[in-house]
């Protein structure tokens, strides 16, 4: 138990130094993380990390407080995930209050407000940046075209919440590829690669 | 508070594909418990992306705040957080061989395309109320040409977001 207290406190000293590279995306933090967790601490080989992490994007939530509760929890249970991403959590937690607090006095400057426009507009770009990354290598087939345009379709047009689409997502995926398998068809899983392709472009999940 | 607590464990668990896919959810859920309007939930989103750390914690944090002071952002951010924990906690049991399933890349197969589809529309919803004066109206031309640099200004030049974001508002303070 004793061990696991200590444990519990190096894992959330060592997530909350991570976090703040958090910025812009969970592949900021992928570096940063290995840095913390292989070659600091050396509590696991890259391999190992690496395979977290892709489970860590694929999973609910997001790259980073995953990474953090599965490395958490391979180290020392329930309470090493959870000081892990209190470690993570808490630094940004208590920055964006600040910012809250800050903003609440300037929030009807005309500068402010001015500020603020530009600023959707930089989120926008980061917004398309993701989308497209994301497009890219989620659509390459037919299936995965119509998966996408019915999606939209029904966001733009209907009522129906996110949630369920998700769930559509995933069982017209599986239908697709159960039928391809049956008809003997060939089917990909992913875009085919080409050489010289960005980690960016693979792993789209870390970018946003 | 417990509306509150489990609304946000619900979205946690919906949250694929992370950052700006969640947010469509969010909004949703946003609107449907009618905590704000659409006009405060994107000046929240702004003020979200600023700060370091996911965009999706971020906005569960404020809207907690928003309702309920400290208290609620402490109790809507911990709600969204749980899931992630759980789930992630149970996982990596399960995948503890370290192989790479074939599962996996099939799941990802038809939730890519949707989250790509979240995505996108969470960028539109983002713009679209700027044209609320007229498609050519400054304020979205405006708006769009600096969407379009910091676009540009990632791919191109490969920036980091921050500075681009930084410069994104003082774009936005020269242009209006």
């Amino acid at each position: 138990m004793k061990r696991k207290l200590a444990m519990s406190l190096q894992l959330f000293w060592s997530f909350l130094k991570v976090a703040p590279t958090a910025f812009g995306g969970g592949y900021a933090m992928m570096p940063a993380i290995e840095r913390e967790c292989v070659e600091r601490r050396q509590w696991m080989e890259r391999e190992s990390l690496e395979d977290l992490l892709s489970i860590a994007a694929a999973a609910p939530g997001g790259v980073g407080v995953n990474a953090a509760a599965a490395v958490g929890f391979r180290m020392a249970g329930s309470v090493g995930a959870l000081a892990a991403v209190m470690g993570m959590t808490v630094p940004t937690f208590a920055l964006i209050l600040l910012l809250a607090f800050a903003y609440r006095l300037i929030a009807d400057l005309p500068k402010t407000v001015a500020a603020l426009q530009g600023l959707k507009g930089g989120i926008v770009g980061l917004i398309g940046l993701a989308a497209w990354r994301m497009g890219r290598a989620a659509v390459f087939d037919v299936s995965t075209l119509i998966i996408l345009g019915g999606t939209l379709a029904s966001l733009l047009l209907t009522a129906i919440h996110p949630g369920w689409l998700i769930a559509g997502g995933l069982i017209v995926g599986s239908i697709v590829i159960a039928a391809k398998d049956r008809l003997g068809m060939r089917r990909r899983l992913e875009r085919p690669r080409v050489e010289r392709q960005r980690e960016e472009e693979l792993c789209p999940e870390y970018f946003i | 508070m417990w509306t509150l607590f489990w609304t946000f464990v619900k979205i946690g668990c919906l949250s694929f594909g992370g950052g700006y896919a969640i947010m469509p959810v969010i909004e949703y859920e946003t609107a449907a418990h009618g905590w704000m309007n659409a006009t405060q939930f994107h000046e929240l989103v702004s003020l979200a992306a600023m700060a370091p750390g996911p965009i999706a914690v971020n906005s569960a944090t404020l809207i907690g705040y928003e309702i309920a002071g400290i208290a609620g952002a402490v109790v809507a951010t911990s709600g969204m957080a749980l899931p992630s924990l759980v789930i992630m906690a149970l996982l990596s049991l399960v995948l503890a061989r370290g192989a790479e399933l074939p599962l996996l890349r099939k799941v990802l197969y038809g939730l890519r395309p949707v989250v790509a589809g979240l995505i996108a529309y969470a960028g539109l919803r983002m713009i679209l109320p700027s044209a609320a004066e007229g498609v050519l109206s400054w304020t979205f031309l405006g708006t769009l040409a600096i969407a379009a640099g910091c676009f540009v200004a990632m791919v191109k030049f490969r920036l980091h977001p921050l500075p681009v974001m930084i410069g994104s508002a003082i774009a936005g303070i020269v242009l209006f």
